[in-house]
C-alpha cells in the first residue's frame, strides 16, 4: 500500500460510524456521573445489551425487538448497580469493575450454552438493522463531492447513528433546561444541600441510573446488530472505558463529550486506514501507536496541561443523610 | 448501623465469609440453570484444585502471581489510592525483566541473573506507576482514571514493542525468544516431589516473604504509619507534618514495583518467554484479593489461594462439564468482587442485630 491509498473521505465516513458506540455510552455515563455515581460499569452494560440484543434479534428475526430486550437487560444491570452504590452505599468503583468482569464471563457462558458457537451468536443476516437510504440518493450519487457527501457521509447509516447524533442536543436540553436536569446536577454537586432543599437524593440518582441503563443499551445494540451483525465475546473491547474517557475529556458536558467521542472515532478510523500505509519520509506508522494517541491526549488533559477537567463534586461518594 | 458496631472477628471473618457464600450461591444458581449439579461441580472443583497434589501445585502457582498483584493494590489502598493499573504495571514489569534477560542471559550465571531480572521487573513496574502517582499528587488528576488510561497505553505499547522488536526473525508467534536455562526459576517439586510436574517455583516462597515484609513495613515502621495516616485522613496527616504528595508518589511506585514482580512468576517461572497479553487479568484479580483480604497479609494469602483454586479447579471442571466453560469462573470472580468488595456491609445490620439480641 502506498500513500496514495490513504483516503481521507473514508476516514470521515468511518468516524461517523465509529462514534455512536461511544456517544451512547458516554451520554449514559453523563447521567450517572452528573448525579454523583461513578459509572465504571458501562463496559458490562454494553456487553450484556450487545448479547441480549443479538440473541433476541436472531431468534425473533426482528432487530427492534432485539434492541428493546437489550434496553431491558441494561436497565436491570443499571438498577443493580444503583442498589449497590446508592442503597448499599458500596464502593462505586469496585461495583463497576465487578459488574464488568462478571458480565464478560456470563455473556460468554450463556452465548455458548444457547448457540454452541464458541461464545458468539450466529450471524444475524436479515435481522441486522438496515441502513437508511436518503430520498434522492440515486439522483445525486454521480455528482462529485455532493454525491459522496449526501449518500455516504450524511446518508446510508442505520437509525441508531441518527439517534446518537440527535441525542446530543436532547441531553444538553434535559441537563440544563429541565427541572430533572437541575436536580440531577444539584445532587451530583452537593447532595446535602439538595437534600435540604427537599430533593430526594436517592430517587434522583436512581432516575439517573435508569437513563444510563437505557442509553448504554443502544451502544451495545449498535455493536452487535449494526456494526458486526453478531455478538462476540468481549466485543465492547474497552469502548466503555473509552466513553468514560470522552466524558472526562469533555468535562462532563454533553457537547464537549460528543466532540471527544468524535475525536476517538476519528483516531480509530485513522488507525485502520493507516495500517500498512507508507508515508513519504516517515515510512510505516504502526497501528498500535495510533491506538495510543487518544489515551495519551486524555492523560495530558487530565494533567491540566490543555484544559482543566473538573468532575462533579460529589462523584463517587455515597450519600448518607445527615440527621 | 455499620461495621463499627461489630466485634473484630465479625468484620474480619464472618462478613467476608457470608459475602463469599452469597457469591458462590448465585454462581451455584447459574450452574444449576446451565443444567449441571452445583454440588457435584463443587466436588470436582475442590478435588481438582486442592485435594489432588498436582492440582494444589497449580493452585499455589497461580496464587503466587495473585499475592503480588494483591499486595500491589493493597499497599496503594493503605494510602487511600485505588490503583486499577496493576495490570499495566505487571505487563510493563514483564518487559523490564525480559530486556534484562535478552541482554544478559547468555553471559551471567543464574544466581546473579535472576535477581537482576527481578530488579528489572520492579523498576519498570515502578516507573510505569510513577506518572499516575505524580499526576495525582501534583496535578490533582484522579489516579483511577489515569491508571485506566495507563493500562490501555501499556497494552498498545507492549503490542508495538513485542511485534516490532522482540519477535525473533522468521517466527510468527507474538512472543520474545525463549530465555536461557540459567534464568528459569527453580521449581519446588525438587524439594517436594509429591507436587508432580507443576510450574510451582520459588516465587511462591518469595511471595510469602513479600507478605511478611508488607505486614512489618505497614504496621511496624514510621513510613507505614505515615502511609496509613495518609489513607485515613489526608488533612490530619498533612498537619502532622507528613508530605502527602511524597507519600502518594512513593506508594504508587512501590505498588507498581510489586505489580512488576508479579510478572516474575509467570514469565520466568513458567513460559520462559514474554508473550502478548500474558498478565491475563491478574492485575484486576489483585483488586478482588486486596478487597477480600481487607489489605491484611493473612487475608491476601487466603484470598490469593482461593482465586488460584477457582482458576485451577475451574479449568479442570470445564474439561469434564461441557456446559461450564472456564469463562464461568470469570463470572464468579466478578460476583466475588461485587459481594466482598462493593456490598461488604450487606449483612452487617443483620449480624449486628443478631449479636445484640444474644447479649440481652
Amino acid at each position: 500500500m502506498m500513500f496514495d491509498d490513504f483516503q481521507f473521505s473514508s476516514i470521515l465516513v468511518s468516524t461517523i460510524r465509529n462514534a455512536p458506540v461511544l456517544m451512547f455510552a458516554a451520554m449514559a455515563g453523563l447521567f450517572a456521573e452528573r448525579s454523583g455515581v461513578v459509572d465504571l460499569a458501562l463496559e458490562g452494560k454494553m456487553l450484556a445489551a450487545a448479547f441480549v440484543s443479538a440473541a433476541v434479534a436472531f431468534v425473533t428475526k426482528n432487530p427492534w425487538l432485539g434492541i428493546m430486550a437489550g434496553v431491558g437487560i441494561s436497565v436491570a444491570i443499571a438498577l443493580l448497580q444503583g442498589f449497590v452504590s446508592i442503597t448499599q452505599k458500596g464502593n462505586q468503583l469496585v461495583a463497576g469493575i465487578a459488574l464488568n468482569i462478571a458480565l464478560s464471563g456470563l455473556t460468554f457462558v450463556i452465548a455458548q450454552y444457547f448457540f454452541q458457537q464458541g461464545g458468539r451468536t450466529p450471524d444475524l443476516g436479515e435481522a441486522r438493522l438496515f441502513d437508511i437510504v436518503l430520498p434522492g440518493s440515486a439522483a445525486v450519487a454521480g455528482i462529485p463531492f455532493l454525491g459522496w457527501f449526501y449518500t455516504k457521509l450524511i446518508g446510508g447509516h442505520s437509525a441508531l447513528v441518527y439517534l446518537a447524533f440527535a441525542l446530543i442536543p436532547v441531553v444538553h436540553w434535559v441537563l440544563y433546561h429541565t427541572r430533572f436536569g437541575l436536580r440531577l446536577r444539584a445532587v451530583g454537586e452537593n447532595p446535602h444541600a439538595a437534600d435540604a432543599a427537599g430533593i430526594n437524593v436517592e430517587r434522583t440518582r436512581f432516575m439517573a441510573m435508569l437513563c444510563a441503563g437505557v442509553l448504554c443499551s443502544f451502544s451495545g445494540a449498535y455493536l452487535s446488530i449494526v456494526q458486526s451483525g453478531f455478538f462476540l465475546r468481549d466485543m465492547s473491547a474497552g469502548n466503555g472505558y473509552l466513553a468514560l474517557t470522552a466524558l472526562v475529556f469533555g468535562n462532563w458536558r454533553p457537547l464537549h463529550t460528543a466532540l471527544g467521542c468524535l475525536m476517538f472515532g476519528f483516531f480509530a478510523a485513522l488507525q485502520v486506514q493507516i495500517e500498512g500505509v507508507v508515508f513519504p519520509g516517515i515510512g510505516k506508522v504502526p497501528g498500535s501507536l495510533i491506538q495510543m494517541i487518544p489515551y495519551v491526549v486524555t492523560v495530558i488533559v487530565l494533567a491540566g496541561l490543555m484544559a482543566k477537567s473538573v468532575a462533579p463534586k460529589a462523584i463517587g461518594q455515597p450519600f448518607v443523610k445527615s440527621r | 448501623m455499620n461495621q463499627a458496631d461489630l466485634p473484630r472477628w465479625a468484620t474480619a471473618f464472618a462478613l467476608p465469609l457470608l459475602n463469599l457464600f452469597s457469591a458462590l450461591l448465585v454462581a451455584a444458581g447459574v450452574i444449576y440453570l446451565l443444567g449441571e449439579s452445583p454440588v457435584e461441580s463443587l466436588g470436582i472443583l475442590i478435588n481438582a484444585a486442592v485435594l489432588n497434589p498436582e492440582g494444589l501445585g497449580y493452585t499455589l502457582f497461580y496464587a503466587a502471581t495473585f499475592i503480588f498483584t494483591g499486595l500491589s493494590v493493597s499497599v496503594a489502598m493503605q494510602a487511600g489510592l485505588f490503583n486499577i493499573g496493576s495490570e499495566g504495571q505487571m505487563y510493563v514489569g514483564g518487559l523490564g525483566l525480559t530486556l534484562v534477560l535478552l541482554w544478559l542471559d547468555s553471559s551471567l550465571p543464574g544466581w546473579l541473573l535472576i535477581p537482576l531480572a527481578m530488579l528489572g521487573a520492579a523498576v519498570f513496574g515502578a516507573a510505569w506507576a510513577y506518572l499516575p502517582g505524580y499526576l495525582q499528587a501534583r496535578r490533582g488528576s484522579h489516579v483511577v482514571v489515569t491508571t485506566i488510561m495507563f493500562n490501555f497505553i501499556a497494552a498498545s505499547l507492549m503490542n508495538y514493542v513485542i511485534v516490532s522488536f522482540l519477535i525473533p526473525a522468521g517466527q510468527q508467534n507474538t512472543a520474545s525468544r525463549v530465555f536461557a536455562d540459567a534464568s528459569w526459576l527453580p521449581k519446588l517439586n525438587g524439594i517436594l516431589p509429591v507436587l508432580g510436574e507443576t510450574p510451582l517455583n520459588i516465587s511462591f516462597v518469595l511471595a510469602l516473604v513479600a507478605l511478611v515484609i508488607y505486614g512489618v513495613v505497614v504496621w511496624r515502621t514510621t513510613w507505614g504509619y505515615q502511609l496509613r495516616a495518609t489513607g485515613l485522613n489526608q488533612h490530619a496527616a498533612h498537619y502532622a507534618g507528613i508530605s502527602i504528595s511524597k507519600t502518594i508518589i512513593v506508594t504508587m511506585m512501590i505498588s507498581g514495583a510489586l505489580a512488576g514482580l508479579a510478572a516474575v512468576n509467570s514469565v520466568m517461572g513458567s513460559t520462559h518467554y514474554l508473550n502478548l497479553n500474558f498478565p491475563a487479568g491478574a492485575g484486576f484479580i489483585g483488586i478482588a484479593i486486596a478487597l477480600m483480604g481487607r489489605q491484611h497479609p493473612v487475608g491476601i494469602l487466603l484470598s490469593s489461594i482461593l482465586f488460584g483454586a477457582l482458576i485451577q479447579g475451574g479449568f479442570d471442571l470445564s474439561l469434564e462439564k461441557a456446559n461450564i466453560p472456564p469463562e464461568t469462573f470469570i463470572f464468579i470472580q466478578g460476583l466475588i468482587i461485587l459481594f466482598c468488595g462493593a456490598m461488604e456491609n450487606l449483612y452487617a445490620p443483620a449480624l449486628s442485630a443478631l449479636l445484640k439480641r444474644k447479649e440481652k
